[in-house]
């Protein structure tokens, strides 16, 4: 249309249409046979358009929901400005490199030593191909993006008390519990104990099918061949030449996987929100924080820590402390607030909003999560193991190992995530740690499954999320009670003041939660502001 | 009840890992619980499952509550506080604590729900009698029990 041709109706104008004729559901069932909604709550880039009347926004917070906001109320015509309590954008999102000074909370200091071109990601680390909101924004602010590898079949599973503590391939584990459980099935239907589930028309399908879905052979049975190695790898690979022949490796037999209880990683990959393809911005998350920072850094006052908000019938009052001059309490006025603080520090400070408000801000308990980066001599885990990307997973404290989705072949140095720990007893315990020992305790558990780490291992950075000082947690810690009873009332705008951020969204501790909770809040704060 | 599903529902939604969401349906579902037999650096020990393993006052606070409170018990101020320990007048009634640890408050974590009711006294108990606080009417695990329910 905006090129003139209009006999062409757009798909956003058809949708448009429909929405107003027919209402939203309507509009939902058209866009999902285009084949558009279903997996996002994304609707495209935002459009805020009508008379704003001069009115004037103070975000605070200049994570990507503040950030977001910014940007977007800027373009529609407002007087926007932005409180942030560090000295950089981006929030949680956030990339420590060699050089980079960390205090947490208790005044230990960390510096980062990472070699030139190595970096480590605290928080958010990987974009799912589904958070449609986070990809447009890097489209559109020029952040390239790269794979991140979440499943590598090469990578490894690991129980202490299995196996002699030897980690398992995952190809290994997954091609062998699929088979078992294929030959099992295949032999309960055989023997007629599952006549009363499958039809007799579907009997011969579903023999067929366990066949082919778990390698079995002609007599239903999943063994040690070379068919099944084609799937789970072999013992000696296929080569060239003389003695080239391949040689099938020995299969697990089911009571040992599941004795091992490796079964319950595999449950990883199945995840909508890790199923491939998954992203991460090239060089570092804090990419798309910076990003947003170039389009509007100039609005944005660092180094203010907010302290009290009032508002009345005439706007909006924010009393901050500017860590330059830190006597001094200094405020900022507006016709409006979007207050994108997290709660755990939201809910301490003096706040006039009214009793449900309220009680939503003081009902979201603060994650706990510690993630630990490692800098290593060489990339052993390619080197030695052909593990390139991907996750390996452990029963030990330290829950994952992952390998960096970035250049990948090149040898030289790397930068593992040695842990990533989050709730139960060993996240309060890491976090309870001083930051050199989380490091040496990362070492110490990583080496039992990959032993290169004890000569191999040069520095690394461990962050606990709620030892930081802008968040003290990692993410909100809502439960289908507490959102029952007060999410509502927390997204609901109370007179000048509305809040966004993960813990205003469905997609707690994820950034397309931050921005699409933004979007949304600026979009209902427009339509009163243009209605007035 | 309520706690058990508050773990279930929030892993699933960070899902930042489907993995500890299995661990902790079955850590949180009381299956057995495969201890596994680690030997961690010498100091303190982490737990390996779901659930807190110290059992006295002290090793509690120093694995768990420090985190935050700090190891002097001066709590620690960023953009927003941890409140001390030392010298709190909310520790002076036993009860206060006790539905703090067991029910989390504002930001903090109900940690108490990976505690059983022997631990949760211990370390409020711990906490009443150090940092300056000098509190001698002990918690009981009967005390933290009837906070629980």
């Amino acid at each position: 249309m905006r090129n003139g041709s209009s006999a062409v109706v757009t798909k956003r104008e058809l949708l448009a249409l429909i929405g107003t004729i027919a209402g939203s559901a309507a509009m939902y069932n058209a866009m999902t046979s285009l084949g558009l909604a279903a997996d996002s709550a994304y609707k495209g880039p935002i459009e805020l358009s009508g008379d704003v009347k001069g009115a004037s926004v103070l975000i605070l917070g200049a994570g990507l929901a503040g950030m977001t906001a910014a940007l977007e109320l800027r373009k529609a015509g407002y007087k926007v400005k932005v409180l942030e309590y560090n000295r950089r954008p981006g929030g949680r999102n956030w990339t420590l490199r060699g050089g980079d000074i960390y205090t947490e909370l208790g005044g230990f200091t960390q510096n980062c030593e990472f070699a030139e071109g190595q970096y480590f990601n605290p928080g958010p680390w990987r974009i799912p191909y589904h958070h449609r909101a986070v990809l447009d924004y890097c489209k559109r602010l020029n952040v390239a993006l790269e794979p991140f590898v979440e499943l590598n079949h090469n990578a490894l599973l690991h129980a202490s008390g299995a196996f002699g503590g030897r980690p398992q391939r995952i190809r290994d584990v997954e091609t062998d519990f699929r088979g078992n459980i294929a030959e099992l099935l295949a032999k309960a239907i055989a023997q007629g104990k599952l006549d009363e589930a499958v039809s007799t028309e579907d009997r011969e399908m579903l023999l067929a099918a366990l066949k082919s879905w778990g390698v079995l052979d002609q007599n239903y049975a999943y063994k040690a061949d070379l068919d099944t190695a084609d799937y789970r790898g072999y013992a000696k690979g296929p080569g060239g030449g003389l003695s080239a022949a391949p040689v099938a490796g020995d299969t697990i037999a089911l009571s040992e996987i599941l004795k091992s209880r490796l079964w319950r990683h595999l449950q990883n990959f199945a995840a909508h929100l890790f199923q491939t393809t998954m992203f991460q911005p090239v060089g570092g998350m804090d990419m798309i924080g910076k990003a947003f920072a170039r389009e509007v850094g100039d609005l944005i006052h660092y180094g203010a820590k907010v302290v009290k908000i009032t508002q009345d019938s005439g706007g909006v009052t924010v009393s901050y402390v500017d860590s330059k001059d830190p006597a001094a309490i200094q405020t900022a006025k507006a016709d409006w607030c979007i207050c994108t603080i997290p709660l755990s520090i939201l809910s301490q400070i003096p706040l006039t909003v009214g009793a449900r408000m309220k009680a939503a801000i003081d009902a979201v308990p603060y994650a706990s999560a510690v993630k630990i980066g490692l800098q290593f001599k060489r990339r052993f885990w390619e080197e030695d193991e052909s593990i390139y990307g991907g996750i390996s997973f452990t029963d030990l404290p330290i829950r994952q190992i992952a390998y960096p989705s970035s250049d990948l072949n090149r040898g030289g140095r790397g930068v593992l995530l040695g842990a990533y720990i989050f709730e139960g007893a060993s996240a309060y315990e890491f976090a309870a740690l001083p930051p050199a020992e989380r490091i040496a305790r990362a070492v110490d558990f990583g080496s039992r499954i990959h032993p290169q780490y004890k000569d191999e291992f040069e520095n690394g950075v461990a962050i606990a999320w709620h030892r930081v000082p802008f968040t003290l947690g990692c993410a909100g810690y809502w439960t289908d009670e507490t959102r029952a009873q007060h999410y509502d009332d927390l997204c609901q705008i109370d007179g000048r003041i509305v809040l966004a951020g993960e813990h205003a969204s469905y997609l707690p501790a994820w950034q397309e939660g931050a921005i699409l909770s933004s979007l949304d809040a600026i979009t209902r704060l427009h339509e009163r502001v243009v209605k007035m | 009840m309520a706690l058990k599903r508050a773990a279930r529902t929030f892993h699933i939604s960070l899902c930042t890992s489907a993995a500890i969401v299995a661990a902790a349906l079955v850590f949180a579902d009381g299956g057995a619980l495969a201890q596994s037999t680690v030997s961690a650096p010498p100091g303190r020990v982490p737990s390996s499952g779901f659930q807190f393993s110290e059992t006295s006052g002290e090793t509690l606070y120093t694995n768990v509550c420090q985190a935050c409170h700090m190891p002097d018990g001066k709590g620690a101020t960023g953009a927003g506080t941890y409140p001390a320990l030392a010298g709190n007048q909310n520790l002076a009634a036993a009860r206060f604590p006790v539905t703090v640890v067991l029910h989390g408050l504002r930001g903090m974590p109900p940690v108490g729900y990976f505690m059983t009711d022997d631990q949760v006294a211990a370390v409020v108990n711990y906490a009443r009698t150090h940092f300056g606080n000098n509190y001698s009417d002990a918690v009981t695990a009967g005390d933290v029990k009837a906070v629980r329910q």
